[in-house]
């Protein structure tokens, strides 16, 4: 267990800065301001590549850059739990690099250069929230998430983009300065620091004689201050920022923002609370019933939906919640299928939100009931998506399975027949609004206006530019089903400890 | 006296300089003709005392509370005044900002003032010259004279040079500023006639009885919470706001309303700490409606102006905040505050003097769209509001947060009551970028027009919008640099204020429980209501 100090793991964080500073740079130049974007990716990549292997050994790396006060400075701690969001969603943005190109050109989108500047900032604040070494630091990169995604779900600047774009910043910003702010400082003062614990999952950095009432509002204001977690009753942004172009619901709104809503909550959940406080204080129970209603609910609410984006968006505020289901329950099992799951989710739903991209820009549709038929024209795109469906009811061999595995083994843990019971409710759920869409596309009747329509719709080559991304994410979906021993390995190294 | 003190030992009286630099600098400009000499003058001689101001932080000595680079010299020997000068780690922090955002407001006003320049330059340099004298004298005749000396300048700014509105503006100004300074001048008068002595440092340490106290803190507490201006004296602060030139708004925000502040932090707490003490629950009280009222109302303003000014409101409201949590994190928090105040509201009102030079109005509606046109007018307007709302890594942040932080460790309920105000700023600000930036939420819009990169057509109401000139880009880069520097690195500022705030805390912890006895008379009444606010204070505290 070696820290190494360097500056080495800011470099992350300075990557995609430096891309969007590039981008803007050559604003007028589409090509060359697309390289910049998917260089910006790849080199993302494989700095956190480049900083595996030690993590893995079980070491760690870290960086104080300016320091506010004492015990509240921008530092940064690379972990196994930060290396796991980081590696997936800058992995994910190189192929996201791909498929905008694809989805901008092929729309004819305004305002690229805007987009890419956004888009690059955004995941940078994601990897910067992946490397907080505490909460402020946490802080400060979940609140440029939240900015700098604004103008990308306003992209379109109409009327519907315009309301969306405000409910969302409304949430976002009324939450983290409402409940957020007031956790961070309540508990400084109880704790005299904001640094994260890095000895384990199993204490906090409070001090033992806190008062029950003191930790109880802390935690319960940093659960509803992450609002990019989409737990209910706050998740209501989530589906309103669908108004955004695809790739941005597809890497921002299933990966990286809402990641950053989840990351950030296990992180205080563990190690700024620790589970052994959660459990004393029956506070991990509370949070896993909590959930399990946002799991339930938003499933329910996903099978009314008949827009394909939207029925996605409820997919998955349902799906987030499993992530910190698994982690309020506080076992070695929970933890690990929790966090396992927001690799496996982000593989899994960012395939499903590339199709929903792709065939709006091949076909024009968004309503599922048009999709009859669809499987014929765009066969890659629709097995694509039904193997991400499976990974999201939780088949085998798809990943989704692995994170199902270990939940269910936790309720068994805990002899919690009702949680097991919402894992099994929700699964049911979950094949519910996915298994139609699928069957549908290749066993459905076109409708009318596709009359007489055949042919492959994915053989123009921008297209073919969004169809390959999504071929590799869900064919990676299968291949984390098989092996998930990189990230189980990953995960082990936080929870043995 | 002299054991509060620190002399000069620079070789050069340097606070004197700072004082007649400017008045020197004013009397010269009366000899001068043609614009661009006198635009160019101001500048020289504003530029000039910043850098004959910065050996005060190169040269500050961080281990001592007393006043350092004194001068004492003899006045009036009859009435034991003398002309006494210096400053600790409070008043040294606000005599730089002074003389940092002195040559922003002449370059501000480059373009923005077209007729009597001569007479411009000369009220602005007045005007420093007197500011920095309230942060620098140490008597309290001293005091009184450069207070009053500042406003017949301000009221000329606002007066003369000011929008549709201004007699109404400016006299509105002048009355309520004199209605708290006449109560000043009895208190200062009163405090000779019981002490015999004009000295602030002496006065400071001089222990009075409670019922005194109690007349001392509500006459000096009036003046100054009109100045900063506290809930439900504030409304002379948007007419000001709205009908000043740039420079005046800058001004304003910038530097009188810190004396609001500065005047609680050098008369109320360390002369009357009982009082301070009793009072402390209602002025905390007054400071959350401030921040909750100034937030609710900036959030329905329609002119940019009005909206900034509520928001200083709002701001203030954190300042006496943290001044009257009477604790180190809250007052360092409020020092911080005025600072950060200073520089953020300071840009976003130069911000707003470059738009109303190119459209000619300050509405919010007739300033929309301008992300496309003005793309680097926009990226600083964000940076400051993003700083006004106090976003984490810029100034506000930190000043906040170290109030709150103050709060939350003495009073949990005064903390969560003032969190609405945070959220109202994020807010009313990002409402104002929203409007600003990309449009009225009505959307004209359209979608799917064309184009690759960002020259398409905003569809806005001007189409011939410049972006900043050079000029307008360095005014704002050089706040930029303070935005992120304090907002990240913020120890060069605390340090300096650290021991001077660490002895002012001492002072005030020991002075309240240290009440001399006093023959209550005929101050039985005010001491009864002082038992009561007492009460109440218990009652609160549980």
């Amino acid at each position: 267990m070696e820290t190494i100090i360097t500056s080495k793991i800011l470099l992350t964080c300075a990557i995609p800065l430096v891309s969007a500073l590039l981008i803007m740079a050559s604003g007028s130049r589409p090509n060359l301001r697309e390289t910049w974007s998917i260089a910006g990716a790849g080199l993302t990549f494989l700095s956190v590549v480049n900083v595996l292997p030690h993590i893995l050994a079980g070491g760690s790396y870290e960086c104080v850059l300016f320091t506010l006060y004492p015990g509240i400075s921008v530092k940064f701690h690379l972990d196994g739990l930060g290396i796991l969001f980081a590696g997936t969603a800058s992995f994910l943005w190189i192929l996201a690099g791909f498929y905008c190109i694809g989805y901008m050109r092929g729309l004819n989108e305004h305002a690229q250069t805007r987009f890419y500047v956004c888009y690059a900032v955004s995941v940078g604040g994601a990897m910067g929230a992946a490397f907080a070494g505490n909460l402020f630091t946490l802080y400060l990169f979940y609140e440029i998430v939240s900015i700098f995604t604004y103008p990308l779900v306003a992209h379109h600047q109409d009327a519907e983009g315009y309301e969306g774009a405000r409910k969302y910043i409304i949430y976002l910003m009324f939450t983290s300065k409402a409940f957020l702010l007031p956790a961070m400082i309540l508990i400084y003062v109880q704790c005299g620091t904001l640094d994260f614990c890095y000895n384990g999952i199993v204490n906090g950095i409070f001090p033992t004689e806190t008062s029950r009432w003191l930790v109880t509002v802390s935690y319960l204001l940093c659960l509803f201050g992450f609002a990019k977690a989409g737990i209910m009753p706050l998740h209501s942004w989530l589906p309103s920022a669908m108004v955004a172009p695809t790739p941005v619901s597809a890497l921002l709104h299933a990966v990286v923002v809402v990641k950053v809503g989840v990351f950030s909550t296990c992180r205080v959940m563990l190690s700024i609370f620790g589970t052994k406080l959660l459990h004393d204080y029956g506070l991990g129970l509370f949070t896993a019933y909590f959930v399990s209603f946002t799991i339930v609910v938003a499933s329910i609410i996903a099978l009314t939906k008949t827009n394909l984006k939207a029925r996605l968006a409820y997919s998955t505020i349902s799906q987030l919640s499993y992530i910190i289901l698994g982690v309020a329950m506080l076992t070695p099992n929970g933890v690990t299928g929790g966090l396992i799951h927001i690799v496996n989710h982000a593989f899994s739903k960012i395939t499903l939100f590339f199709a929903a991209g792709a065939i709006f820009v091949a076909s024009g549709k968004k309503d599922i009931n048009e999709m009859g038929g669809l499987g014929h024209r765009m066969p890659l795109t629709m097995l694509a998506f039904g193997i991400a469906s499976l990974s999201m009811i939780g088949a085998p061999p798809v990943s989704g399975f692995v994170t199902k595995w270990f939940l269910a083994l936790a309720t068994m843990d805990l002899h919690n027949t009702l949680l097991l019971v919402v894992l099994l409710v929700s699964s049911l759920l979950n094949a519910g609004y996915f298994v139609p869409i699928f069957l549908q596309s290749f066993y459905g009747t076109p409708p009318a206006a596709d009359a007489g329509q055949t042919g492959s719709l994915e053989r123009s080559p921008l297209v073919m530019l969004m169809v390959v991304p999504l071929c590799i994410t869900s064919l990676l979906s299968v291949l984390f089903g098989l092996y998930p021993d990189l990230f189980l390995r990953i995960i082990n190294l936080m929870v043995g400890a | 006296m002299e054991q509060y003190l620190i002399h000069n030992h620079l070789g050069y009286p340097i606070l004197s300089v700072l004082l007649c630099l400017p008045l020197a600098g004013a009397v010269v400009t009366l000899f001068l003709r043609g614009d661009t000499v006198l635009k160019t003058w101001g500048l020289l001689v504003t530029v000039a005392t910043a850098a004959a101001s910065l050996p005060l932080y190169s040269r500050f000595d961080l281990h001592t509370a007393k006043y350092q680079f004194a001068e004492v010299y003899q006045w009036f020997p009859f009435l034991k005044l003398e002309y006494a000068v210096g400053v600790d780690g409070i008043s040294v922090l606000l005599v730089l900002l002074t003389t940092f955002v002195m040559p922003l407001c002449i370059l501000c006003s480059w373009s923005y003032i077209q007729e009597r320049f001569k007479e411009f330059i000369f009220v602005i340099l007045v005007m420093e010259a007197s500011m920095i004298g309230v942060f620098i004298c140490l008597n309290t005749v001293l005091f009184y004279i450069f207070w009053e000396a500042m406003l017949i300048p301000m009221y000329l700014l606002i007066a003369v040079w000011g929008g549709p509105r201004k007699d109404y503006a400016s006299i509105k100004f002048f009355l309520y500023t004199l209605l708290g300074s006449v109560f000043l001048l009895v208190a200062i008068i009163s405090l000779y006639v019981k002490t015999g002595t004009f000295a602030i440092p002496e006065l400071m340490t001089h222990r009075f009885g409670y019922a005194y106290q109690m007349w001392l803190f509500l006459a000096c507490a009036l003046a100054f919470a009109i100045k900063i201006p506290m809930f439900p004296l504030h409304t002379w602060l948007p007419a000001a706001h709205v009908e000043a030139p740039t420079a005046g708004s800058v001004i304003l925000a910038s530097i009188l309303l810190k004396m609001g502040g500065y005047g609680f932090l050098r008369f109320c707490l360390p002369m009357a700490p009982a009082a301070t003490l009793t009072c402390m629950p209602y002025l905390l009280a007054l400071s959350i409606m401030s921040i909750i009222f100034g937030g609710y109302l900036a959030l329905g303003q329609s002119d940019i102006k009005k909206l900034i000014a509520y928001s200083s409101v709002g701001h203030m409201g954190f300042v006496t905040l943290g001044i009257f949590l009477l604790n180190v994190q809250g007052i360092k928090g409020a020092m911080l505050q005025m600072i950060n105040h200073g520089i953020t509201t300071g840009a976003l009102f130069i911000c707003i003097g470059i738009i109303y030079e190119r459209t000619h109005s300050r509405e919010i509606a007739d300033n929309s769209k301008l992300g496309m046109m003005m793309p680097i007018y926009v990226t600083f307007l964000g940076i400051f509001s993003l700083s006004s709302f106090a976003f984490p890594g810029t100034n506000s942040f930190v000043g906040e947060l170290l109030v709150l932080l103050g709060a939350f460790s003495k009073y949990k309920l005064v903390g969560f009551l003032a969190i609405p105000g945070a959220v109202l700023a994020a807010a009313y600000m990002l409402r104002l970028l929203q409007k600003m930036v990309w449009s009225d939420s009505d959307g004209h819009g359209h979608h799917h027009d064309g184009g690759h990169g960002h020259g398409d057509d905003a569809g806005g109401h001007h189409h011939d919008l410049k972006d900043l000139n050079l000029r307008e880009f360095v005014t704002l880069a050089f706040l930029t640099v303070f935005v992120f520097w304090i907002g990240l690195h913020p120890a060069p500022v605390l340090r300096i204020m650290d021991t001077s705030v660490g002895h002012l805390v001492e002072q005030l912890h020991h002075g309240m429980q240290h009440v001399p006895a006093e023959h209550h008379g005929h101050h039985a009444l005010l001491h009864q209501v002082g038992e009561w606010f007492a009460q109440v204070r218990i009652f609160f505290a549980s």
